[in-house]
């Protein structure tokens, strides 16, 4: 496991490129990608056994973003850990790129599984941990959701589904940050009470704060957390994390850093444009 | 056709510890011996197929062969978009089994109907669309699909289908079968209408001499152009055959086909359900029937189809 000094950088790192992409590609989805920095600083930084000179190595812990709009992220942590040049990322959305607007694992290493449509990350990591455990593999199986994405039955299938083949390899990490496409999560659709929703699914449920990286680190280094049942993290975050006038606004799941803006983002983010 | 399957399935995992079968709660007096023997090889997924397809995909993702398993529209409609974006686009193990292709769960009515299956997964990118034609074609394209050729899409009869085949068939992926031997049309069958195919060509042969050639089209993707545009060319006459809407199935992607190769003079006729929903009420026989995919049917609308040929009109005179 890194230092955390380290994975604080990671994460703020993550942000400065989550916010350059956006910016140079005209994009959007940047609140949902700072969101989840930590989580992904966390996972990357030393949880997950993985190779970047070994991408597909048979034991490596799969990841899985199920919230493939914010793979801004993704492709940031992907890149600052050598999985793919950091330059790849100057690609993202562009025309003849290779990094699409939704997360692809076409000829990207490091990404298991392409992802976009809502609802289909958890169903592919509950087969992967199946396998695993019926191939007596020891690796385990990261699925970062969105809240909104929530709203999706296929998601409650799986849920049903993972404790009752006793999938304690299997980690569904709620990225909660409160905001869906339309508003927030308890305008459009609410969720709570969400604990109890997941254990009454037969999960075992730990509610942590997404942004801190002690809290994500002691968390998530132990799973399996219980022998058995499949752990679902609920990590309450901050849409737009990071840059004041982004956090909690539903217009960042929108709106493409640009000008002053822009400038006043990678400066919060201790970056100069 | 579904008992050929298991059974095939069944030497397969034997022999293969990657052959997973996938069930989404249904097969009931079919699945429960394979569930005994491989436990290890077995899911019962539950009346949830978006889950089930999603899962099959991350099995196969982790080195699994994986057939999904359940009737009609449930495995294929239902969790379209899991077949898409996730077993077809990551190019996946995945095999897609719908027992009960057509009509086959007759008096169950439309919901149990699977009659646009094959045009709406024909159109996936990296599918394979299989119709097999009798339980000897079924055991064949079944092993072929074991050995892990990525997405596929399985259509199946549903119980008692006939065997055409009697003999040792010559069964590869994409190459249609010649079922019956003939100059003067051609009947160009998919899935399990191949015994009424044969039937009716028959039928014509000893009411009208008339010798028709008839191909199971078990491979609906990729298609055998060069036996469409062979027949077309050689006997003038092509007559689709399917248990399935005339929109987009093995009608139109014959029709696709002919017309882009240009064979001149060529007549031509789709014979299957027209688009609505059906709502009359019957066995599989009875709805054949009502809607002209029975044995004379099939021989009406051939011959109709005949008299436009000069081929025809020589063979009158």
């Amino acid at each position: 496991m890194k230092p955390k000094e380290e994975l604080a950088e990671l994460a703020r790192r993550i942000r400065v490129h989550a916010v350059k992409m956006a910016n140079r590609a005209g994009s959007c989805h940047v609140g949902s990608s700072l969101s989840m920095a930590e989580i992904l600083s966390v996972l990357y930084g030393g949880v997950m056994n993985v190779d970047p000179t070994h991408p597909e190595a048979p034991n490596r812990d799969r990841f899985v973003l199920s919230k493939g709009h914010a793979c801004g992220a993704l492709y940031s942590v992907l890149a600052e850990s050598g999985f793919f040049p950091l330059e790849w990322l100057e690609s993202f959305f562009q025309n003849g790129g290779r990094l699409p607007g939704h997360a692809t694992a076409k000829g990207i290493p490091g990404i298991e599984v392409s992802t976009g449509s809502l609802g289909h990350g958890l169903p592919i990591a509950v087969g992967m941990a199946l396998t695993a455990k019926r191939d007596q593999q020891p690796y385990r199986v990261f699925c970062v959701l969105s809240d909104g994405e929530c709203d999706e039955g296929s998601n409650w299938e799986a849920a049903m589904f993972a404790p009752h083949h006793q999938l304690d390899n299997l980690v569904a990490i709620i990225d909660y940050n409160k905001i869906q496409s339309l508003g927030h999560v308890d305008e459009v659709l609410p969720l709570e009470p969400f604990t109890d929703k997941w254990q009454a699914f037969g999960w075992q449920v730990v509610e942590v704060d997404g942004h801190s990286i002690d809290q994500l680190t002691t968390t998530l280094q132990a799973v399996p957390t219980t022998q058995g049942k499949p752990t679902c993290v609920i990590a309450h975050t901050v849409k737009g994390k990071g840059v004041d006038f982004m956090e909690d606004q539903l217009l960042w799941h929108y709106r493409t850093p640009r000008g002053e803006e822009y400038t006043a983002a990678l400066e919060q983010l201790g970056e100069v444009a | 056709m579904r008992t050929t399957f298991i059974d095939t399935l069944t030497d397969l995992a034997y022999a293969d510890p990657r052959i997973t079968l996938v069930t989404g709660d249904l097969g009931f007096g079919v699945v429960q011996k394979f569930a005994e023997r491989f436990p290890d090889q077995f899911v019962n997924a539950g009346v949830a197929e978006q889950n089930m397809t999603g899962l099959a995909t991350g099995m196969a993702l982790a080195g699994r062969i994986v057939f999904t398993y359940s009737i009609a529209n449930f495995p294929t409609l239902r969790p379209l978009e899991q077949i898409r974006n996730d077993a077809a686009y990551h190019n996946a193990n995945v095999i897609v089994v719908a027992v009960g292709g057509g009509m086959s769960y007759g008096a169950f009515g439309m919901t149990h109907h699977a009659t646009e299956d094959i045009a709406i997964l024909r159109s996936l990118p990296q599918m394979t669309v299989l119709a097999p034609g009798d339980p000897a074609e079924t055991t064949a394209a079944t092993r072929k699909v074991g050995e892990g050729i990525g997405p596929v899409y399985l259509r199946l009869g549903r119980a008692g289908e006939p065997t055409v085949h009697t003999g040792p068939i010559d069964w590869h992926l994409g190459k249609a079968l010649v079922t019956r031997e003939g100059t003067d049309g051609t009947i160009i069958s998919t899935g399990a209408m191949l015994h009424t195919a044969v039937a009716a060509a028959n039928q014509l042969a000893e009411t009208a001499g008339i010798e028709l050639r008839v191909l199971s089209m078990h491979t609906i993707k990729p298609l055998d152009s060069d036996a469409i545009v062979a027949a077309a060319e050689e006997t003038g006459a092509v007559i689709t055959l399917e248990e399935h809407s005339i929109l987009g199935g093995l009608g139109g992607a014959v029709a696709e086909v002919l017309l882009e190769a240009g064979v001149p003079g060529v007549a031509f006729k789709r014979i299957g359900l027209p688009s609505q929903y059906i709502t009359e009420v019957g066995n599989q026989d009875y709805l054949r029937k009502v809607h002209g995919l029975d044995v004379d049917s099939v021989a009406r609308t051939t011959l109709q189809t005949l008299e436009k040929t000069n081929r025809a009109a020589r063979h009158a005179a």
